[in-house]
C-alpha cells in the first residue's frame, strides 16, 4: 500500500514535469474560457448559475470520522469487488481501500503513485482523449485534480470481478469542489468490469467535477457502470471520453440518482472497424433535481454498431435533458445505430427536454432514434387492478419495471441490486409484492 | 341464489358530454349458470363487462348492481378482484418488463391477503402455474416472458383464460374472448373456461358470434340492442341469431315499442 510520504519520494526521482505542465496548461485554458454560458448550445438546457455563482474551496483531506466512515460501508461492494480504491475529496485513503489479489497483468492504483514512475501508461495517455479543449469543466478537471485512479490491464487479461472505484465528497460549512480524475486503460483483448460510484457524506453544498479517460485496444472489453449518488445539495459534472479500436466493445451503465444539477458528457469514438458500443442511462430523480445527459456516439469507422437506451423517471418538479447526438464520418459506411429514450412523468411539475441529434455523412448506413415521454400508462394500471393489485401497487410496480429495464441489463451484481433496492425503496413499494423478485426472474433478458 | 343482480344500470362514458353507453340493463346470474351477451358492435355489450370489472372511463349515472349480497358500485376494480370477480379483457395489455410469473404472484397474493390467508408459498405457486398451463397447453417458456409483451393476439387471448385459471374467480366476465382464435385454440379456451364451471360460480361471456357457445354452453343467452337488454332465450336464441343475424330481434323491438 503507498503512502503519501512515498509518493513524496518517488515523484523526487521520477520526472513529473510533465503533469505539472498538464495542469499548467489545464488551469489557463479554464481561465481563458470561463464556465460555460447557457447561450451555448451544448449547455442551454442547464442551468448552471447554481454552480457559477458559488466559491468553492478546494476539498481538503479527510480521511477520519464515523460519517466517513459509515459512507465507506455503505457503498462499498464489499468482497464483490476485485479491487475497491476510495477516495474521500478526491484524495486517495489506502486505509479504506481494498487492493485484493489482482491477477498478473491487471494494475490498479491510485494516479499520484501512477505519476511516479516514467513508464506508468499515466503518462502516455492521460488527457490524450478527454483534452483540456473539450469542455471547461474538462480544462478545470485538469489543472486542479489532486489523484484519481488508473487501471490499467496488459494485453490479453481479463479480471473477472468488477473494480470499483469509491468517491467519497464530505461537505463542510464551505461549499468545496473536488476532481476524481479516473483513466482506464486496457491493451488489446484485455477485459475488465469497472464502477464509479460517486457519493456524499453530509448534507452541504459540495461540487463533484470528474473526468474519465477510458481506451480500449483492438478487441479490448469494457464494462463501465457509474453510480451518481451524491447528496441532494450536490452538485456532479462529468466527462466520460471513449476511445475504441478495432473490435473494441464498450458497454456502459450510468444511473444518476443524487444530486442536485448533475450533467453527463459521454463521448465514445468508435476509432475503427467493428468497435461497438452499447450505452445505457437510468435517470431516477424527484424534487427540484435536475439531470442532463450528453452524449455522443462518434462512428469514426465503418461496420461499428452502437445501442442506446436512456430511461428517466422524473418526480416532484424534476427536469431531465438527453441530448443523443450519433455522428456517422464520411466513409463509416454500414453504421448501425439505435438510439431510445424514454421518459417516466410521475407528476405533472416534472419536465423533460429529449432530443435526438443524427449528423450523418455516409450513405449506407441504419440510424434510428425514438423517445416517448408521459405518465404511468392507465391501461397498464387498470390490468393490474382488474386482477387485484392496489392503486398505488400497480403505479408504484409499473414505475418499477420501467426503470428495471435499465438495470436487468447491467451484469455487475452489486450495480444491480444496490439499483433495483433503491428503486423498490425510492418508490416505496409495499413490501408484499416483493418487488426485487421481479428482476430475478427475469434472467433471460440479462443476456441482452 | 343470485351470484349477480344488475338492476336498471346506465353508464355513460366519465367525460364531459360523455356518451350515454348502458340505458337500464337487467339481468340476474345466479351462482352455477354461464350467460351470454350477444349484440353488435356498439350494443354496449363490452361497456357492461368493463363497468362490472370496475372500470373508470365509465361513470355509472343509475342504478345498481348486487354482487354475493353485496353493492359491488362502492367497490374499486381491485376490491372487486380480490372479491372473485375476473375480467378477461377483450384487447389485453402488454406490461413490459414485469413477468407472468411475478404478475400472478402478486395478483393471487392480493386476493390471499384480503381473504385473510397467507402468502402462498413458491412450491404450491409453481405447482398451480404448471397445472393451468397444461390445461390451457401453453409453453413453459411462458411464464417467465413479460405480461402480454410480443404475444400474438391468440397468444394474449390463451394468456387472459390461463389467468382466470390461475385466478379461479366466482364470477368469470370474458369479453370476446374468442375473437382472433382460431379453432383449435378456440377449443382450448373453452376447456379453460369450462373448468371454472361449479355449482358456486358463474361466467358471462360476451360475445359476437355464437360459436364459442358450441365450446361453453349458455344456460341463458340475452340479446343486447342500443344500451338494453331487449331478448333472453336459451342457447338455442344464439344459433337463431347466428343463422338469421340481428335485424328480426330489431323488428321485434320496434313494434313492441
Amino acid at each position: 500500500m503507498t503512502q503519501v510520504a512515498d509518493d513524496q519520494m518517488a515523484e523526487s526521482i521520477a520526472d513529473s514535469s510533465w503533469i505539472d505542465e498538464l495542469r499548467r496548461r489545464g488551469a489557463a485554458q479554464f481561465e481563458s474560457v470561463g464556465y460555460p454560458s447557457t447561450k451555448s448550445e451544448e449547455w442551454r438546457f442547464t442551468q448552471l448559475a447554481p454552480i457559477t455563482r458559488t466559491r468553492f474551496r478546494p476539498a481538503g483531506r479527510e480521511s477520519h470520522g464515523k460519517l466517513i466512515a459509515e459512507t465507506v460501508a455503505q457503498f462499498s461492494f464489499g468482497k464483490e469487488a476485485a479491487a475497491e480504491l476510495v477516495f474521500v475529496n478526491g484524495f486517495f485513503e489506502p486505509q479504506l481501500s481494498r487492493l485484493g489479489k489482482l491477477s498478473l497483468g491487471v494494475r490498479v492504483m491510485n494516479l499520484a503513485e501512477a505519476f511516479a514512475s516514467d513508464s506508468s501508461p499515466a503518462r502516455q495517455h492521460l488527457a490524450k482523449y478527454a483534452t483540456i479543449d473539450a469542455n471547461p469543466f474538462v480544462a478545470l478537471n485538469t489543472g486542479s485534480f489532486r489523484d484519481g485512479a488508473l487501471v490499467h490491464v496488459a494485453r490479453g487479461m481479463a479480471i473477472e470481478h468488477p473494480i470499483h472505484l469509491l468517491f467519497v465528497s464530505t461537505a463542510g460549512e464551505q461549499p468545496t469542489i473536488s476532481h476524481p480524475r479516473v483513466l482506464i486503460v486496457l491493451e488489446p483483448a484485455a477485459q475488465a468490469s469497472v464502477v464509479e460510484s460517486y457519493c456524499g457524506a453530509g448534507e452541504g453544498v459540495y461540487f463533484t467535477n470528474a473526468v474519465t479517460e477510458i481506451v480500449a485496444g483492438p478487441g479490448a472489453r469494457i464494462d463501465h457502470c457509474k453510480l451518481q449518488q451524491e447528496s441532494l445539495s450536490a452538485f456532479h459534472v462529468a466527462t466520460m471520453q471513449v476511445e475504441l479500436n478495432r473490435s473494441a466493445d464498450f458497454v456502459s451503465h450510468s444511473a444518476s440518482v443524487g444530486s442536485r444539477i448533475t450533467r453527463n458528457d459521454l463521448n465514445v469514438i468508435m476509432a475503427d472497424e467493428h468497435a461497438q458500443a452499447t450505452v445505457n442511462g437510468l435517470v431516477l430523480i424527484g424534487g427540484e433535481q435536475h439531470v442532463d445527459n450528453h452524449t455522443m456516439l462518434d462512428h469514426a469507422s465503418a461496420n461499428c454498431p452502437s445501442h442506446e437506451l436512456y430511461k428517466h423517471v422524473l418526480d416532484g418538479k424534476a427536469t431531465g435533458v438527453f441530448k443523443g447526438k450519433i455522428l456517422v464520418r464520411p466513409g463509416a459506411q454500414k453504421t448501425d445505430s439505435k438510439q431510445t429514450s424514454k421518459t417516466l412523468l410521475l407528476s405533472d411539475d416534472a419536465a423533460m427536454n429529449s432530443q435526438p441529434a443524427l449528423e450523418i455523412y455516409a450513405d449506407d448506413v441504419k440510424c434510428t432514434h425514438g423517445s416517448t415521454i408521459g405518465p404511468v400508462d392507465e391501461e397498464q394500471v387498470f390490468y393490474l387492478r382488474s386482477r387485484g393489485v392496489g392503486m398505488d401497487a400497480a403505479r408504484h410496480l409499473l414505475t418499477y419495471a420501467f426503470a428495471a429495464d435499465i438495470t436487468r441489463r447491467i451484469k455487475v451484481e452489486p450495480v444491480r441490486r444496490r439499483l433495483e433496492n433503491l428503486m423498490a425503496a425510492q418508490h416505496g413499494l409495499p413490501q408484499d409484492l416483493r418487488i426485487t423478485d421481479l428482476g430475478a426472474h427475469d434472467e433471460a433478458a440479462r443476456n441482452l | 341464489m343470485s351470484l349477480l343482480e344488475i338492476k336498471n344500470l346506465h353508464a355513460r362514458v366519465a367525460a364531459p358530454g360523455g356518451r350515454d353507453i348502458l340505458k337500464g340493463v337487467d339481468l340476474t346470474i345466479n351462482a352455477g349458470e354461464v350467460h351470454a351477451i350477444m349484440g353488435k358492435n356498439g350494443s354496449g355489450k363490452s361497456t357492461l363487462a368493463q363497468v362490472l370489472a370496475g372500470r373508470e372511463t365509465y361513470e355509472v349515472t343509475q342504478g345498481e348492481v348486487i354482487y354475493d349480497g353485496k353493492d359491488l358500485l362502492e367497490r374499486s376494480a381491485e376490491e372487486r378482484a380480490r372479491e372473485g370477480i375476473f375480467l378477461a379483457f377483450q384487447y389485453p395489455v402488454e406490461i413490459p418488463g414485469v413477468s407472468t410469473d411475478y404478475f400472478l404472484k402478486a395478483a393471487v397474493n392480493a386476493v390471499r391477503k384480503h381473504r385473510g390467508q397467507p402468502e402462498i408459498d413458491p412450491k404450491s405457486f409453481i405447482e398451480l402455474l404448471r397445472s393451468k398451463m397444461e390445461l390451457l397447453k401453453m409453453d413453459p417458456t411462458f411464464r417467465s416472458r413479460a405480461v402480454n409483451e410480443g404475444f400474438s393476439g391468440g397468444e394474449k387471448k390463451r394468456n387472459e383464460i390461463f389467468q382466470m385459471a390461475v385466478m379461479n374467480p366466482r364470477l368469470a366476465l370474458m369479453d370476446e374472448t374468442d375473437s382472433g382464435l382460431d379453432i383449435d385454440a378456440l377449443k382450448v379456451v373453452a376447456n379453460g373456461a369450462n373448468s371454472l364451471r361449479g355449482p358456486d360460480r358463474a361466467i358471462l361471456l360476451v360475445t359476437h358470434y355464437q360459436r364459442l357457445l358450441n365450446y361453453i354452453q349458455p344456460d341463458s343467452v340475452h340479446v343486447m340492442m342500443d344500451g338494453r337488454i331487449v331478448k333472453s332465450g336459451d342457447k338455442g336464441l344464439a344459433l337463431e341469431l347466428e343463422e338469421k343475424g340481428y335485424d328480426w330481434v330489431e323488428k321485434e323491438v320496434r313494434q313492441l315499442a
